[in-house]
Parts: C-alpha cells; sequence; structure tokens
C-alpha cells in the first residue's frame, strides 16, 4: 500500500530536542484527504489512488468536478443507467481544490475513503514533492553557481557573465549540448527524497519535517513514504 | 493562519519558565555542558546586549571583558540546556541593542545601576 499524502507548507521554525538539539524543521499543514477515485491496471493500464485536497467552494467547481466527487443527475447518466451502465463509485464529498493520484500499490485503499497523517504513523522517512520558487530568467551566477569575473583588471561591463562556452573555429566549432547557461530557473517540479519526519500531530493535521522542502510557504506539496533503499 | 500554526508547532518547544531579564542587564548564564557522560554546569557572566528573534529561535547576547578582550557569546532563550538566569544587577538603557558598547573601552563600558 503507497502511503501518502497532500499538504500545504506552512513554513520553518526550530524545536528543540530533549537532549537540548535544536533542529530546523518545516511545518507541513498536510490533509486529510479524500480518496477520489482509484485507477487499475486493468482499467487504466497503471495501479494508482487519486488524493483530493481541501475543499472549493461549490459555486467554483465545474459541473465536471462536482461530478468527479458526487453523482449529478444529468440525462447521460439516466441514458447510462437505463442501457445498464454502472456508474463508476463516487466518493461523496465536496469538490476538491487539489487533485493528485499517487502510482503505486492500491490495495486497502477505496473510494470515499479519507486518509489522515495517522497514515504515515510508522513511516520514518518520506520524499516531498512541490513546485520550487520561480526565479524568471537568471543569469548563470544565480542558477548555476558560477562565479562571475573580475569586478576590475579590464572586466567590461560582463562582471556577472560566464566565461567561454567551448573552443571555437578550431574545435568542434559548435557548442555541445547541455553546456550550462542563462535561463528559467525555478518553478519547476522538485522532489526533496528521505526526508526524517520529526513529529506528527495529527490533532492538528500538522507534520514536522527535518529540514527544507521546495516551494513557497502556502505551496502545495505531495507527501509520501520515500522509495529510497539504504 | 498559517501564524497561528507556527505558533502551536513552537509553543512545545518555549521553555516553560520565561527567563526573566532584560537589556543592560548583568547576567550568570548557567549552561548545561555534557561532558563524556557527565552533565556539568558552566558559567558564563556579563552584560546582556541584545535580544533578536522571535518564537522558539529567539536568541540573548552576552558580552563580557576577558583579558582586556571582548567576548559575546550568543545563548537560545528556549533552549533546555540553559538551566537558569541569575540577574546580578540592572542598569538603565535607553535602546534595545547595545551594540554601542563595542566601541567602548575601560571605564566607558559601565552602565548606570537602575534600581528596582
Amino acid at each position: 500500500m503507497t502511503k501518502g499524502l497532500l499538504g500545504r507548507k506552512v513554513g520553518m521554525t526550530q524545536i528543540y530536542e530533549e537532549s537540548g538539539k535544536a533542529v530546523p524543521v518545516t511545518v507541513i499543514a498536510a490533509g486529510p484527504c479524500d480518496v477520489l477515485q482509484i485507477r487499475t491496471s486493468e482499467r487504466d493500464g497503471y495501479e494508482a489512488v487519486q488524493l483530493g485536497f481541501e475543499d472549493k467552494p461549490r459555486r467554483l467547481a465545474r459541473r465536471s468536478e462536482r461530478g468527479h466527487v458526487a453523482k449529478l443527475s444529468s440525462k447521460r447518466s439516466k441514458k447510462l443507467a437505463a442501457a445498464g451502465q454502472e456508474a463508476s463509485p463516487k466518493a461523496d464529498c465536496e469538490p476538491k481544490r487539489y487533485v493528485r493520484e499517487l502510482r503505486g500499490d492500491v490495495a486497502g485503499y477505496e473510494v470515499g475513503q479519507q486518509v489522515t497523517l495517522d497514515a504515515l504513523a510508522d513511516v520514518e522517512l518520506i520524499d516531498v514533492t512541490g513546485t520550487s520558487k520561480g526565479r524568471g530568467f537568471a543569469g548563470v551566477m544565480k542558477r548555476h553557481n558560477f562565479a562571475g569575473q573580475r569586478a576590475s583588471h579590464g572586466v567590461k561591463k560582463v562582471h556577472r557573465h560566464a566565461g567561454g562556452t567551448g573552443s571555437g573555429s578550431a574545435g568542434p566549432s559548435r557548442l555541445f549540448k547541455g553546456i550550462r547557461m542563462a535561463g528559467q530557473y525555478g518553478n519547476s517540479r522538485v522532489t526533496v527524497r528521505n526526508l526524517r519526519v520529526v513529529r506528527i500531530d495529527s490533532e492538528n493535521n500538522l507534520l514536522l519535517v527535518r529540514g527544507a522542502i521546495p516551494g513557497p510557504n502556502g505551496g502545495l506539496v505531495v507527501i509520501r513514504e520515500t522509495n529510497k533503499v539504504g | 493562519m498559517s501564524q497561528e500554526i507556527m505558533n502551536l508547532v513552537e509553543k512545545s518547544s518555549l521553555r516553560e519558565d520565561p527567563l526573566d531579564f532584560q537589556i543592560g542587564d548583568t547576567v550568570d548564564v548557567h549552561t548545561k555542558i555534557l561532558e563524556g557522560n557527565k552533565e556539568r554546569i558552566q558559567v558564563f557572566s556579563g552584560t546582556v546586549i541584545a535580544r533578536s528573534g522571535g518564537g522558539s529561535r529567539e536568541m540573548f547576547t552576552v558580552r563580557r571583558i576577558v583579558a582586556g578582550e571582548g567576548v559575546e557569546r550568543k545563548f537560545p532563550v528556549h533552549s533546555p540546556r540553559i538551566a537558569k538566569v541569575e540577574v546580578k544587577r540592572s542598569s538603565v538603557v535607553r535602546r534595545a541593542k547595545l551594540y554601542f558598547l563595542r566601541d567602548r573601552v575601560g571605564k566607558a563600558v559601565r552602565l548606570k545601576e537602575r534600581r528596582r
């Protein structure tokens, strides 16, 4: 059974262990999530559990989103029922703002079930996936930690530029692929693996993880039991 | 909302008996130190010149003069390793950060005593 949850990054702080050691932690408000759908290899070609996190007001939800979580009475559904088509099970909850799938073994999950932090109770290490902070079109110093060029000694207007990117006409007469240059930095999907679970507060749905996780405070994160071996 | 959550998380790490001292106080800071597996108390005394940070991350800075050389040590307010802070003397100060003491030597370091 894959263990995972959706949550929001709240922020970072530090807490003290009993020994007096300060531990840097990220606070994640995780779950509760509703199981909206279960993907099976017979029907969908892969196995996954689809989780929904945080209610979306009905007035903002599309009809398809409402229909995904609860039975809608429509001409089409009536026609299908008349033709003997069985409707797929629905979670029967409010429409969800975030819907994500966790791939893996679906045994133990059923549609409509609520997943809370208790699911992670005996998990020590987790992977956290989020969208990193976007930094726009960034230069090589920020993006790749290049050293830049000198402030003086004849350097003109290129203090933050990269140096050379390869040899010229004498060599290959072209750039090799994968040369690090300026470009879009951040706002991409990032996974941090093997983070230690420091504390689980299931009463307040809070998860404390050692270290930093991607994204801004308030960003959506997907929490999974780590798949890293050793 | 998120601030409330942070406060809730930090609450568990805050000390139950708040340290009672003020900027400008001359204090003895008793720190628990683990030597091998024996615990002993080390004392650092000096003047509190700053408090910084908030919540469970709050720190305070103590300055003293050792052998003519200024020594500053920064302690976490809420660390369980801080056994106690004894106030020896209070002074009249008009600002929250006494960094101006760093530029002073000798008699000029003295602060006017405040009677409580």
